[in-house]
C-alpha cells in the first residue's frame, strides 16, 4: 500500500495499522532529508497550508511550520488572539474565508473535542488535527510511537506506561490507540480522579501504583497535569501529586529500572510530574521526540497532499 | 521473457560494455579531485556499484560511492495515480567541490536526471557532474540532458520498454513491449 486510507488526519482511531507503518516509512526518508546540509525538498511547492491555532502551542506549531517549510509549501499562520474569532466569527466562517484565498490544507488546533472532524465535514479542504481539546493529538502519538520504534526496534509486546492526567490528555488517548494498533501492551497510571471510565473499553491496564507500574514497563510516557482543562480540584496539591506520581531518580534506582526510556510530550513541569535529574538523563528521549516530530509531520503532509487535485 | 522481447545486450556484451564504461571513467579521472560515483535509485544503483568496484580496482585514489533517491525532487507529484514512495539515499560525505559521476541504467525523457541534478545539490556544490547511462533511448528526450558516457544508444518506440537485468543469474538488457 502506498497511500493512506483516509483523506484527513483527524485521529489515530481512524487510521489502519498499515497507514501508521506507511507514515513511519516515509518519516525515515524525511529524517534522512533533515540530516542533509540543505534540509529542504521542493515537493509541496504548489501547496498552501494554513495553521489555525485556536489554542497556545510551542512545539506542535513550530514543528508543523518547519515541516511545511522543509517541504517548500507556502504557509499562513493564524492565532486566536489576533483574529476576528475574538469578534465572534464562527470556526466554519473563519476556515472558509481562509480557504477562499486558495489555501489547500488546514492544520487545526482547537480547545473543543471533535473540532477537526466537524471542520472536515463542513469545509472543502484537507484537515490535519493538531490537537482537539482532550480528544486526540494524532501527530504526537505518531512521533511518540516512532521514537520508541527507533530506540527499541519494534513496538510489538513492548510494555508502555502512561502516567499522569489521563482524563484531560489528548496525548494519552491518541497514544493508547496508536500503541495498541502496533501491538504494544499499554498501562495507564495516575490518581483515580484523573483516570476516565472509558479506559475499560480501550483494553489497557489501569494502575494506581506508580512503583509497581515502573517495575513493569519498558517505556514510561509522563504527562503534564493539565490545569487549564481542570474546572475543579482533582488532587489536594502539586506536592502530594509529586510524592505519589512524580518520577525521580530514587524511584528508578530503587526499582533497578535505570534503563527504561523516559518520554514526555512537553511542556514539562519540572519538579511536579518528573524531576530534572530524570528528564535530563541519558534515559530521556524527549529531544528525540521533538526532532522526530518534524519528520513525522512531513510524512503526514506529503501523504495527505498527494490526494489534492492538481 | 515473452515472445515480444528482444535482447539488446546479452550477458557477455553487457559485461564488456560495463567494463568499457569503467575504463572510460578511469581515462578521464582527475586525480587531484574528490571523485564520487552516485547511483540513481532504484535501478541505477546496482550498475553504479559494479562500475565503482571496477574503477576502484584500476586506480589508487579513493572513489566515493553513494546512492541517490530523487522522489521528493520529481516534477510529477500529484500528477500520478499512485503516491511516489522514496528509496534509500545514502551519501555520508559532502559533494562540495567534488567531481560527481551520476549513473542510471536507462536515459529516456531526462526528467529523472533533472530531478537527480536538483537532489544532489542538497549535499554540497560539486565542481562538475557527469552523466553515465548504460542505455540511451535516442530521440525521446523532453529536457536538454546529454550523457557523457553511454553504453549503447538505441532507437525505441514509445510503448516499448528497456529492461536492464543485473542479477547473478539473469544479466542482460532486453527490449520488451510489456509494462515493467
Amino acid at each position: 500500500m502506498n497511500h493512506l486510507s483516509v483523506n484527513h488526519l483527524l485521529g489515530i482511531k481512524q487510521l489502519k495499522k498499515q497507514d501508521i507503518h506507511l507514515i513511519f516509512e516515509l518519516a525515515d526518508s524525511f529524517k534522512e532529508v533533515l540530516s542533509r546540509p540543505i534540509k529542504k525538498v521542493p515537493t509541496l511547492r504548489d501547496v498552501t497550508v494554513a495553521n489555525l491555532f485556536f489554542e497556545s502551542s510551542t512545539r506542535t506549531r513550530v514543528s508543523f511550520e518547519l515541516a511545511e517549510k522543509r517541504l517548500s509549501s507556502d504557509i499562513v499562520n493564524f492565532s486566536f488572539n489576533s483574529s476576528s474569532v475574538s469578534k465572534g466569527e464562527t470556526l466554519i466562517d473563519t476556515a472558509n474565508n481562509i480557504l477562499a484565498m486558495k489555501v489547500d490544507m488546514i492544520v487545526l488546533r482547537h480547545p473543543y473535542p471533535g473540532a477537526a472532524e466537524f471542520l472536515s465535514n463542513h469545509v472543502n479542504s484537507v484537515i490535519i488535527n493538531a490537537g482537539d481539546g482532550s480528544h486526540e493529538h494524532p501527530t504526537q502519538a505518531l512521533l511518540d510511537a516512532y521514537s520508541i520504534r527507533e530506540k527499541l526496534g519494534s513496538l510489538k509486546n513492548k510494555k508502555i506506561l502512561i502516567v499522569g492526567d489521563i482524563k484531560h490528555s489528548r496525548v494519552a488517548l491518541s497514544n493508547i490507540f496508536c500503541l495498541k494498533k502496533l501491538g504494544a501492551q499499554v498501562r495507564v497510571c495516575g490518581p483515580s480522579t484523573l483516570l476516565p471510565k472509558f479506559l475499560k473499553d480501550l483494553d489497557v491496564e489501569v494502575s494506581l501504583d506508580l512503583k509497581d507500574s515502573i517495575k513493569w514497563c519498558d517505556v514510561v510516557n509522563i504527562l503534564r497535569i493539565q490545569l487549564e482543562r481542570q474546572k475543579i480540584k482533582f488532587f489536594p496539591s502539586n506536592r502530594e501529586y509529586s510524592m505519589l506520581f512524580g518520577l525521580n531518580k530514587d524511584v528508578l534506582k530503587n526499582l533497578s529500572q535505570e534503563d527504561i526510556l523516559i518520554m514526555h510530550p512537553g511542556p514539562i513541569n519540572r519538579g511536579v510530574e518528573v524531576t530534572t535529574d530524570v528528564i535530563d538523563s541519558n534515559q530521556s528521549i524527549v529531544l528525540d521526540q521533538v526532532e522526530n516530530g518534524v519528520a513525522i509531520r512531513m510524512a503526514v503532509l506529503y501523504l495527505l497532499a498527494a490526494n489534492l487535485k492538481k | 521473457m515473452s515472445s515480444q522481447s528482444k535482447i539488446i545486450l546479452n550477458a557477455n556484451q553487457l559485461q564488456l560494455t560495463i567494463h568499457r564504461l569503467s575504463c572510460e571513467i578511469v581515462e578521464n579521472l582527475n586525480k587531484k579531485k574528490h571523485t564520487v560515483i552516485l547511483g540513481m535509485q532504484p535501478r541505477g544503483v546496482l550498475l553504479a556499484e559494479e562500475i565503482h568496484s571496477l574503477v576502484n580496482n584500476q586506480v589508487e585514489q579513493k572513489i566515493y560511492f553513494g546512492s541517490l533517491d530523487t522522489t521528493f525532487f520529481r516534477d510529477d507529484f500529484r500528477r500520478r495515480k499512485d503516491v511516489l514512495l522514496p528509496h534509500n539515499t545514502s551519501i555520508d560525505f559532502s559533494l562540495e567541490a567534488a567531481n560527481v559521476i551520476l549513473i542510471d541504467d536507462v536515459l529516456f525523457t531526462g526528467r529523472s536526471i533533472r530531478a537527480g541534478l536538483d537532489a544532489l545539490v542538497s549535499f554540497g556544490r560539486p565542481d562538475s557532474v557527469e552523466l553515465l547511462v548504460l542505455i540511451d533511448r535516442r530521440f525521446s528526450r523532453e529536457l536538454p540532458i546529454q550523457p557523457k558516457y553511454v553504453g549503447k544508444s538505441i532507437d525505441v518506440i514509445d510503448n516499448e520498454h528497456v529492461v536492464v537485468n543485473l542479477t547473478k543469474h539473469n544479466s542482460n538488457v532486453v527490449l520488451s513491449n510489456k509494462e515493467v
